[in-house]
Parts: C-alpha cells; sequence; structure tokens
C-alpha cells in the first residue's frame, strides 16, 4: 500500500490514474491506440494523459489491431513497455495473430532473448446495449494461449493494483475491463437504478502507486453453502443475488484467470462441498469449462453437488433481447435452487 | 446454384492467375524489361516520395551487361569491401549446401536455401550499420553469416541439440541473435513487418540513432500485417525499411497470387506515400546502394522506404517441397538477371582484383571451414539422438516465473520420462 491520499474514484477513474502513475514513474511506459490520445479514450480512460505526458507516450493511432498489437510486440522487443488499448474487445481479433502466435510466444521461442511485457487493455463484456460487436466476452480465447496472462477487474480499487502489476510484469497480460461496472457496481437488476462507486468500499482508491499481486483471488463474501467462482461484472450480479436470496455463498473474484488461483478455490469448494461457476460469455469451451474441470479432478469426493454453470448463451450477443441473454438474477436463482437441492 | 444471369449482360469470369510456364514448358523470360543502368538517376537521399514513383516501376541497377560498375547509384565500395561481400556469399552458399544435406542425410527435420538470392541479405547488411535491428524473414541466414555470427551456433540451432541457444524450441533456421540486431524469427509471415515498425518508433521516440530494417517475400505481401505495418510507417514517419525480396515464387504458387500481374510491389509504396524503389535483386551494388540510399533516408527523418528486391529463388522453398513438381525446368539457368555470385565475380575479375584460381581457392577453402564447423556442432548432437537440453526447459520461459499449473506438468512429465527409461533416467 501507498502513503498516499485515498480518493473515491469510479473504475474508469482508477485505471486512468494506474495509467497516469506508470506514466510518471516509468519513462518505458507508453500508451497507444484508437482515440486515447487528446481525446482521452472512448471511455475516457487516458483522458488528460496525452496532456500530461505528451505526444510521444500517449497517441492515437491508424484503426488497425493488427498494427497496434504488432508494433506493440516491436516496441517491447526495443526495451519499452507498452499498454495498447483496443477500444472494444470485439475488435481484438484482428490483433490476435500478433498476440498469440509473437507476443505469447516471444521469451520462449527466443529463449529469453527477446520478451514482450505489454499489456493489453481493452473493454469487454455486454448489458450496455452494444449488440454483438461491442458486448463480448472472449476471455476464454487468451486463457487457452501459453504465455499470455488473463486479468479481470471488479472493482476501481482493484482495477488500479491489477493494472499496475500487469504493466510491471515482464509478459503479456491481457487486461479485460468490464465496461458495464466502469460507473457503478452493476447488480444485474436492470430495471432498479445504478448505485454509483462512491457508495462501494471497491471505490477508495490510493492516489500513488500499489499493486496487487496477479495470480491470486479475492474472497468477495464468505459462505459456507456454495462456492461461487466468478469475476468482472458478475461477482456484483452474484452479491446481490445472494444477498436477496439469503444464499449463504462463499463468492470467489478471481481477478487473474491465467495463471489461476486454484489454491483459493480449492480451499472453498473443499470446505463448502458446492461449487457455481458464473460467466457472461458463451457457454460451450467458455473459461467455466476450465474452471468446472479442475474444481472436479481436484474436489470430486467433496462435491454434493454436480458443479452448475451459470453463463451467456451460445449465440451472439443480441441487441433487444440483451437481458434474456445475460446471465442475470434470473437464471443465477434458478441455478441456486438447483444446487442447493441436489 | 444461385446463378443469375441477365440475357442482355455478358456473363461475368473468374480470373485465376497461371505462371507462364509449368513443368515441361521452356521458359522464355524475354518479355522481362530490363531497363539500362541509370535509366533513373539516383535521386537525392532527401526527394519526396511524390517525385520518384517512375523508381517502384524502373529497376536500379550498377552492373551493366559487361559486369561493369557504372552509373549514378555505383556506390564506389572498395576491392576490399566486394572482396568481403563475395566472401560471405560464398560462405552462405557453402554453409546452405552443407545444411540441406545435412537434412537430406537424416540429422535434422527441415532446412531452407537462400541459393540465388544471397545479395539481398549480404549486401543490404552490409550497408546497414552493426548496429541496426534487423527483422528477418525465414531466408535471411545471410544476416548472420555477414554479421559474423557463429556457424557453429547457427549450426547448432539447427540440429536442436544441446548446444542450441535457443535450447531446442524453434523450426530449424528460426534463429534468434539479439547481440548481433537479428530479431527472433517467427513462422508466421510477415509478423515481423508491424514489429519492425515498432522497434523504429520506439528508437525514434527515445532520439536513438538506429534504424530497423526488415524483410519479407513477394507472396507475404498479402498478408494484412504488410499493409499495417506500411500504413505506421507512414502515420508516424519510422525509421525502417521495408524489404520484398520478390523471388517469384511462395512455394508453388507464383508472384501473381499476390498481384504481381497488376503492379510491382514496390509500387505498393506509392499508395501509401512512401518512397519505393524496384531493384535488380541480383546486383549486389544495386543492392547495396539501393539499402544505402534508404538507411540514409531514414537515418536523417525522411521516413520509411520500401524496397523490391527483383530476385528468383534458384532452389525449391525448402527441404520438404520439390519445385520440378510446379515449375519449369532450368528456369533459374536462364533468368535474365543471372546469378548475384556469379555477376560479383565476373565484376572483380574483369576489374582485375580477382582470379578463377583465387575463386577457386575460396570455394574450397570455404567448403572445409563449414565442414569443420559442422564437425564441431555434431559434437553437441544432431535432432533425435539424446544430446538435447534437459526435459525441464520444455516448461521454462513460457512464462519468466513458472506458474504452479505449469511446475505441476513439468513433475507429470518427468515421471512419463521415469516411467519410459528407468534406471537409465535415475542415472542421467
Amino acid at each position: 500500500m501507498s502513503d498516499a491520499a485515498t480518493k473515491t474514484m469510479n473504475m474508469i477513474e482508477a485505471i486512468n490514474s494506474a495509467l497516469d502513475v506508470m506514466l510518471g514513474q516509468d519513462p518505458d511506459v507508453v500508451i497507444m491506440g484508437e482515440d486515447v490520445g487528446y481525446f482521452g479514450g472512448v471511455f475516457r480512460a487516458t483522458a488528460g494523459l496525452q496532456k500530461k505526458h505528451g505526444k510521444t507516450r500517449v497517441f492515437d493511432t491508424p484503426i488497425s489491431e493488427c498494427g497496434i498489437i504488432g508494433v506493440g510486440v516491436g516496441m517491447a522487443a526495443y526495451g519499452l513497455r507498452p499498454v495498447p488499448e483496443i477500444q472494444f474487445a470485439d475488435y481484438i481479433y484482428p490483433g490476435l495473430d500478433q498476440l498469440v502466435s509473437e507476443a505469447a510466444r516471444m521469451r520462449y521461442r527466443s529463449a529469453n532473448d527477446f520478451i514482450c511485457p505489454m499489456t493489453v487493455r481493452s473493454p469487454f463484456g455486454g448489458g450496455i446495449f452494444g449488440g454483438q460487436t461491442h458486448s463480448q466476452s472472449p476471455e476464454s480465447l487468451f486463457t487457452h494461449v501459453c504465455g499470455i496472462k488473463t486479468v479481470i477487474p471488479a472493482t476501481p480499487y482493484d482495477a488500479k493494483g491489477l493494472l499496475i502489476a500487469a504493466i510491471e510484469d515482464n509478459d503479456p497480460v491481457v487486461f479485460f475491463e468490464p465496461k458495464r461496472i466502469y460507473n457503478g457496481p452493476f447488480t444485474g437488476y436492470y430495471d432498479r437504478p445504478v448505485e454509483p462507486w462512491s457508495k462501494h468500499e471497491g471505490s477508495a482508491v490510493p492516489e500513488g502507486h500499489y499493486r496487487i499481486e496477479l495470480g491470486k483471488a479475492a474472497i468477495v463474501r464468505e459462505g459456507g453453502a456454495v462456492t461461487v467462482l466468478t469475476y468482472g461484472t458478475m461477482v456484483h450480479v452474484v452479491k446481490a443475488v445472494v444477498a436477496e436470496h439469503g444464499i449463504d455463498a462463499e463468492i470467489i473474484d478471481l481477478r487473474t484467470l491465467l495463471p489461476l488461483d486454484i489454491e483459493t478455490i480449492e480451499a472453498s469448494v473443499k470446505k463448502t462441498g458446492r461449487c457455481m461457476v458464473v460467466h457472461e460469455a458463451t457457454r460451450t469451451s467458455g473459461f467455466g469449462a476450465e474452471l468446472s474441470a479442475q474444481v472436479q479432478e481436484r474436489c470430486f469426493y467433496y462435491l454434493e453437488a454436480p458443479v452448475e454453470r451459470v453463463t451467456g448463451f451460445d449465440t451472439p450477443y443480441p441487441h433487444s433481447l440483451e437481458w434474456a441473454y445475460f446471465p442475470g438474477p434470473v437464471r443465477l436463482a434458478r441455478a441456486f435452487d438447483k444446487i442447493m437441492k441436489d | 446454384m444461385g446463378q443469375h444471369q441477365r440475357e442482355n449482360l455478358a456473363p461475368l469470369h473468374l480470373h485465376i492467375p497461371e505462371p507462364k510456364f509449368r513443368p515441361g514448358d521452356k521458359a522464355d523470360f524475354s518479355d522481362i524489361i530490363v531497363p539500362e543502368v541509370d535509366a533513373i538517376a539516383r535521386p537525392d537521399e532527401h526527394v519526396a516520395p511524390a517525385d520518384i514513383h517512375a523508381l517502384a516501376y524502373g529497376l536500379v541497377r550498377v552492373l551493366d551487361d559487361e559486369n561493369a560498375a557504372t552509373g549514378s547509384w555505383n556506390p564506389g565500395l572498395s576491392a576490399d569491401t566486394l572482396r568481403l561481400m563475395l566472401r560471405k556469399m560464398l560462405t552462405l552458399r557453402a554453409f546452405d549446401d552443407r545444411m540441406f544435406r545435412a537434412q537430406r542425410q537424416g540429422k535434422t527435420s527441415f532446412y531452407m536455401k537462400s541459393f540465388g538470392e544471397e545479395a539481398t541479405s549480404v549486401a543490404t547488411t552490409m550497408a546497414l550499420h552493426r548496429d541496426d535491428m534487423c527483422f528477418p524473414s525465414y531466408r535471411q541466414q545471410g544476416i548472420l553469416i555477414t554479421r559474423d555470427y557463429p556457424l557453429v551456433d547457427m549450426m547448432n540451432q539447427i540440429y536442436s541439440n544441446r548446444g542450441d541457444r535457443l535450447k531446442g524450441r524453434q523450426l530449424p533456421i528460426m534463429y534468434s541473435a539479439k547481440d548481433y540486431g537479428f530479431f527472433s524469427i517467427s513462422g508466421n509471415l510477415t509478423t515481423q513487418y508491424p514489429q519492425a515498425v515498432g522497434w523504429a518508433m520506439a528508437s525514434a521516440s527515445r532520439a536513438d540513432t538506429r534504424i530497423a530494417a526488415v524483410w519479407c517475400g513477394d507472396g507475404s505481401t498479402a498478408e494484412g500485417d504488410f499493409h499495417s505495418a506500411l500504413t505506421f510507417a507512414a502515420v508516424y514517419n519510422a525509421p525502417v525499411i521495408f524489404q520484398v525480396v520478390n523471388n517469384q515464387w511462395a512455394i508453388s504458387s507464383f508472384s501473381g497470387f499476390a498481384g504481381s500481374e497488376r503492379t510491382t510491389f514496390a509500387a505498393k509504396a506509392i499508395g501509401y506515400g512512401i518512397a519505393g524503389l524496384r531493384v535488380d535483386g541480383n546486383d549486389v551494388l544495386a543492392v547495396y546502394a539501393a539499402m544505402q540510399w534508404a538507411a540514409n533516408r531514414a537515418r536523417t527523418n525522411n521516413g520509411p522506404t520500401l524496397i523490391e528486391y527483383f530476385t528468383y529463388r534458384g532452389e525449391g522453398h525448402s527441404t520438404s517441397d520439390d519445385p520440378n513438381a510446379y515449375r519449369a525446368a532450368e528456369e533459374y539457368a536462364l533468368w535474365p538477371l543471372g546469378d548475384p555470385v556469379e555477376r560479383l565475380k565476373a565484376h572483380l575479375i574483369a576489374t582485375g582484383e580477382w582470379t578463377h584460381e583465387q575463386h577457386e581457392a575460396l570455394v574450397a577453402t570455404l567448403s572445409d571451414e563449414v565442414k569443420a564447423k559442422q564437425k564441431e556442432a555434431e559434437q553437441n548432437g544432431i535432432l533425435g539422438h539424446g544430446l538435447h537440453h534437459p526435459f525441464e526447459t520444455m516448461f521454462e520461459d513460457v512464462f519468466e516465473e513458472m506458474p504452479a499449473h505449469l511446475k505441476e506438468q513439468c513433475a507429470q512429465m518427468l515421471e512419463e520420462q521415469h516411467d519410459k527409461f528407468g534406471p537409465e533416467w535415475e542415472a542421467r
């Protein structure tokens, strides 16, 4: 923890603060992406940073994700620590080869001759009426790739500490930001007013430098009846449903998907005997499948019910029927009923 | 089947490119236009790209039909420099021959020669500074040889043996040598293009003095990375030199599948507003001169250049294909721009700086040297014969620190080896 003063921040402000701290502290840090410079990003994550740190540190790029990430790999080979932004996770695919075949493999294929300390930031997830090209959750594409770390924060405090740790990490990190909770911890009850971050303890963010170690989950609610493994926006949805229905659930916010904090997961599931996996991404081959497999391998004899998956459906993210797609309170309540009955 | 024809309109026609010659045909390259030396004189290095469009369609030459060095592009290199250039190309040729043969003898899995296009890696590297950064494709082993990288280390990599600096992880010839300004080679094509731009942008942003040079083939200019890279380089005026080694063939696909029926590869520069040069790739002096011109531009913040080396892939793509199955025999012998080594040799002999006897003696000496290095490398093992890096190294360098799941998998792999080798494994 830093000695610096603590301030109430929403997630965008916390991310902006992390970037500001790193730009100030490490001359190798460079930020680039579509609209990130003068304008400060479509979600304002880089607002004011170009003015403060200069145009060669924070700058706009052509609309070419392949170019953004490929150029980042080259900058990292030179010795910089690039932090490119991909405007929406849905746009990351043109850069996938540069991430999967290049960034992720650089240390291994060159036997440490070249490394790639690059952090790719990208807003992801739905619930904002973004349709099928502004709502996706592609995290399992990256957890499947050896050589990349995948990090997803759920609070402003975690977002800043994890992002600083990601930038300081000497390997490539994909940092997915749950854009539905940039401005407040969305509970999934979309017809109720959204609370601002200021009413949430996770909005107390130190102004200076601090890190949250990658690969460590957080138990955000202790409980004895069922373990819920989740991350990002869904942490808050699960918390709200658990409170609404008075369920004695232990909720684990994974924070880093890879490397996975399997020790925390294993201890919790062995304690509760039940495990539910919750993510917004499509179900088949989603990260929930990996979690379910690992829990089954390690905790089979402790389980009193099959591992339950609560996810988005295997369709593109629909526009008008967004709330029928989203794994919200109704789907979660049904899953809790099922897992607690078994 | 979705067919829809209006009677008053002619039916559409899909064009599938076809090379002019296939096996059984007699190649005839008489339609290739070889302009005179200095058909377009060397412009000032500060010229605006818009003022030199013709160079993207011409052919920079220095060695004329009698192998005399003439014209405004002549870099005026000393005889010593030219003999060094010849020596490097002959070393490369000797190295390629031995390693190709080693693959045929079952000592490794794969090899790729650069026969016929040696100038594009040797002369270019000589025109760069030693600390400039090279981002090669898979056929520029001449860069390492020109920068005096140890041949034994190259061979160790090809054999994936216990001496391999890359720990036996990469397909043969996918070297990496940061200390020699040689970037790690990917197997995915043209990914190095935006990376070179990123490196050059970083260098410029740091007010460094080093520039980047990057190579790809004619076929792989079709990759999106090529176009992303040229866009970024143009936008940020990056100090980078793009090179397309147009050796006419991408495995079995002729350059028409990368668009060569429509325009030159150098002319791609025009759309991006950067300088473009088309160069006789088998004329070492022209290759050197073009790189020197482009490097001087980059060094003086005059931006990127795209150079096309018009050359010919003298042999197969790699040890895995037989060119007789898809192209006419003797194409290389009939190639109108000759062979880069033979042309430099003829030039040196014509100027009284070299003799046939010296040449034969040098070829024999280099062959012996390469053979001796090969023996030395084979002391470290050949592929599949046990002398590899320790098994544990398979799990190292995926990340800087090995995470728990890889430690677990590493332990599993070691148990498997124990099961497989028993007491022998214990005694290792």
